[in-house]
């Protein structure tokens, strides 16, 4: 009997805020635009994307053995460095390491199904993350209809934990054709006549969707749910019809409510099965760029009890949907504000970055055998005095209470005011952070908040991530 | 922890103090000549008289050649000291110790800043490489969180908070004023004080202390030569120097009402001078109003009032220039800036005048009993601060 490989857990992370359609026709004087799209803050990017959606996907995974993960894979078209390895950020945020091998898949949309063949395919476990930040010139479509967003996939044989689904096979196929492409620098993708790129892609889809199922005896009927992901909405339409496949079949590809999130889009796509489907469902996942890739799969009797904490669904219900459009452009460097009269931030540097990383990637504190906690870690415990007497203190995923805040109107911020907090953690602890996703008028004290790993600013091309704290949303992540 | 003080065993007898404010015309170095010659002028004595100096600055300079090369002194000791914002009282204790111990008959304290060049609003510094995770709030920002946490614990009501810094700045600007030095010499209807925009959480910019440039110094001599030099030299009583360990930063315990540095260094200083009731004993109190709320807290952890009750005595004038303990009268951080290295020698100035009975009439005050007068300098933030106190009085004992 062969060892078993699937899915171990997963979770999406849809971003806090939304840009109604309407918003972008009011200011460039037309009419309409129905929907929304969701919108990564100023303090996000793929990467601290993928992190929150990584810290879902583990928080409902069986615990993973110091160093057990083999690799943790991130794919994504919006690398926040290149030459500089992303994953590797990712990894530490997560405290997976050091014994892992965190790489990027990046340039290309289709980089996100490189990820899930690697992880399916691979001895150990892997963490596969999937984030995008789509955008374009202001008034485009890429702007329009994009989303932003990323999630996680813990893959690996049952040997790593009971699995929610297990893999059935899939198929690839491949061709060189110009449907979508951008040279690296550039804002925004061009694309060729659509028509022709839906003929490619209808050739491309069929062949590998029959591959895969006839390999894994199945028939289109058999099959529960389909996602069909792709930029290219109108050659997913003509796939539709092609394969014959019913609308019972087809999930929501939440281009209303979240919008086109690209080289995520399979993985949350897939996540909002997951968040519903019933025990012994088939999943078909079919993913159009530069090609088809088909994944089968089918889910267990764990998936019930292993769900995702945080649904897509509840996520996009949570968001907040009021985002001015100058925002968003201001946001996405479109529109050069002026800033506060006060020195730039400057750049983190190297080797305290390194040294510190378990505090500023991990937050990790530490805590005095006397049972006073510190953070950041201290050498000297600040209330018996004694040295050296520290054990480390995990607190990404503590909560805590606000004991104070303030806005502060002068501090440099990519979006003032900037409002911050003295957090009194739960079990002990206490440190200022700034707050994010809310609004100063809803911050009192004695509100509950919980971490999240953001991007602060960038300076000199260094992005400075470190963790913010936001409004407890839902009970549950550990 | 033993600390015994050195009760009347140094005097100041000579003081400068430039006028503070936009000095486009003049350097860091232009500054302190200008002060070091006010206070040479103010002791009668030469450059030359002077065996040893120590400059505070938090970034005007560095190195001791920062004094050095602009008075051109001939080859003596400069101490360069940085203690964030109380820089220049920490020059002074510095050098009221060399010359107790009996290494020096005669040194200067000098404190400069040069803010202005800088081009920014508030204070800027240049930090040490950093791992990118330390708060980037503000200076008004960190004190801001002060209003809340006293209004919370003593009931007082956000409205009532609001009139009661806004009270602190209207006295202290009442008092600049009344002095020629000072950087904004306006009195401030309450009116605008309460609708300036607001800078972080309820402090509005005339809640904060302006930026500015300027220069003080003081010389130092053994007590038995004070007489020397002068018929009124200023004895000096106390001198507390209190860094925390940051444990307000750390430890839920700390509730923004207190700061627990400036309680530890002002009751070490009641304790070197004989004080036992600082409400009564001292004559007048110069204090670290970088913020308004900070003057507040600072008139409890003081013990010039009680907890909880500062705000009460702040509106009812109790720190006026009428008031029974006039505090701030030259006008404070809020009149004169806050040009980092050279404020405490500037509070330390005022007692020089006032205790001295050298103030012009429209601001001297009362000076009754012992004549103490006390300086309190603050540097850092609420939870993790330095804080420095000292007491001067005109008389011996």
């Amino acid at each position: 009997m062969s060892i078993s490989r699937g899915i171990v857990s997963y979770g999406a992370y849809i971003p806090y805020w939304r840009l109604r359609r309407e918003a972008i026709g009011a200011t460039l004087g037309w009419a309409g635009g129905a929907g929304q799209r969701s919108v990564a803050s100023y303090d996000e990017d793929t990467t601290s994307m993928a992190v929150e959606a990584g810290r879902i996907a583990l928080a409902s995974a069986p615990p993973i053995e110091p160093n057990g993960m083999g690799s943790v894979l991130f794919a994504t078209a919006c690398p926040a460095y290149a030459d500089k390895t992303n994953a590797t950020a990712i990894a530490a945020a997560l405290s997976l390491g050091p014994d892992v091998l965190a790489a990027d898949l990046t340039g290309a949309v289709r980089s996100g199904c490189a990820a899930l063949h690697a992880g399916l395919r691979g001895d150990s476990a892997s963490l596969v993350l999937l984030s995008d930040l789509r955008t374009g010139r202001p008034g485009s479509a890429e702007e329009r209809d994009g989303g932003d967003g990323a999630a996680a996939l813990v893959l690996g044989s049952d040997a790593a934990g009971p699995l929610i689904a297990d893999y059935l096979g899939g198929a690839s196929a491949s061709d060189e054709f110009l449907d979508r492409w951008r040279s690296p620098g550039e804002a925004s993708s061009r694309v060729w006549e659509e028509r022709f790129g839906e003929a490619v892609y209808i050739r491309l889809a069929m062949r590998a969707l029959t591959g895969a199922l006839q390999r894994a005896g199945l028939s289109a009927d058999e099959v529960d749910h389909v996602v069909v992901a792709g930029l290219h909405t109108r050659a997913i339409r003509g796939l539709v019809k092609a394969a014959k496949l019913r609308r019972d079949q087809l999930t929501d590809d939440l281009a209303a409510s979240v919008g086109n999130t690209g080289t995520a889009q399979p993985g949350i796509a897939l996540a909002s099965v997951l968040d519903v489907a019933a025990p012994s469902a088939v999943i078909a996942l079919v993913v159009l760029a530069d090609g088809a890739d088909v994944f089968l799969f089918r889910t267990t009797g764990q998936l019930p009890v292993a769900r995702a904490a945080r649904p897509v669904a509840a996520q996009i219900a949570a968001g907040r949907d009021d985002l001015p459009y100058a925002t968003f452009l201001t946001w996405r460097g479109y529109l050069e504000r002026e800033p506060p009269r006060r020195p730039s931030p400057d750049r983190p540097a190297a080797p305290p970055a390194y040294r510190l990383a378990r505090w500023k990637f991990g937050l990790t504190g530490s805590t005095c055998e006397c049972g006073q906690r510190h953070l950041p870690p201290q050498r000297a415990c600040v209330s018996c005095g004694l040295a050296d007497h520290m054990h480390d203190e995990p607190l990404s995923g503590a909560r805590a209470t606000v004991a104070t805040y303030t806005v502060d109107h002068l501090a440099f911020s990519m979006s003032p005011p900037v409002i911050a907090a003295v957090l009194d953690f739960d079990g002990g602890g206490r440190f200022a952070c700034e707050l994010t996703d809310v609004a100063a008028a809803d911050v009192a004290v004695g509100h509950r908040v919980e971490m999240t790993f953001r991007r602060l600013y960038t300076a000199d091309g260094v992005h400075n991530y470190f963790w913010k704290a936001r409004p407890v949303t839902e009970e549950g992540l550990a | 922890m033993s600390s015994h003080g050195i009760k009347d065993k140094v005097a100041i007898v000579g003081m400068g103090c430039t006028p503070f404010g936009e000095h486009w015309e003049s350097s860091a170095a232009d500054l302190l000549v200008d002060a070091a010659q006010d206070a040479f002028g103010s002791a009668g004595v030469p450059k030359s008289a002077v065996d040893a100096y120590w400059l505070g600055t938090l970034g005007s300079g560095f190195s001791g050649m920062t004094l050095s090369t602009a008075l051109k002194t001939d080859f003596r000791p400069v101490t360069r000291v940085e203690n964030f914002c109380a820089s220049g009282s920490e020059a002074f204790r510095n050098a009221c110790y060399a010359v107790a111990s009996g290494a020096y008959d005669m040194v200067m304290a000098a404190g400069v800043e040069k803010l202005k060049d800088s081009g920014y609003s508030g204070l800027t510094r240049a930090n040490p490489p950093h791992d990118g995770t330390a708060s980037s709030l503000t200076a008004p920002a960190r004190f801001s969180l002060l209003v809340p946490a006293y209004a919370e614990k003593y009931g007082v009501d956000r409205a009532e908070m609001k009139n009661v810094i806004t009270r602190i700045a209207w006295k202290n600007h009442y008092n600049g004023a009344r002095n020629e030095r000072a950087a904004f010499r306006t009195e401030v209807p309450p009116g605008k004080i309460k609708a300036s925009p607001r800078v972080a959480g309820d402090l509005g910019i005339f809640d904060c202390s302006g930026v500015s440039d300027g220069s003080a110094a003081a010389i130092i001599v053994r007590a038995e030569d004070a007489f020397k030099y002068t018929d009124k030299p200023l004895f000096v009583k106390a001198l507390s120097f209190v860094a925390g360990s940051g444990r307000g930063a750390l430890d839920p315990t700390y509730d923004y009402t207190t700061f627990d540095e400036c309680v530890r260094s002002a009751a070490d200083a009641y304790a070197q001078a004989g004080v036992t009731d600082p409400r009564r004993e001292i004559s007048m109190a110069e204090v670290h109003d970088c913020f308004t709320p900070t003057e507040l807290v600072l008139m409890e952890d003081l013990g010039f009032s009680g907890r909880g009750q500062g705000w009460k005595d702040v509106l009812n004038g109790s720190f006026d220039l009428s008031g029974d303990l006039p505090v701030n009268p030259d006008g404070g951080l809020k009149s004169f800036g806050h040009p980092i290295g050279a404020s405490g020698l500037r509070m330390l100035f005022e007692c020089w005048l006032q205790l001295r009975e050298q103030a012009p009439p429209e601001r001297q005050i009362q000076v009754g009993g012992r004549g103490y007068g006390l300086t309190q300098n603050l540097g850092g933030v609420p939870g993790e601060c330095v804080s420095f106190v000292s007491i001067v009085g005109p008389q011996p004992g």
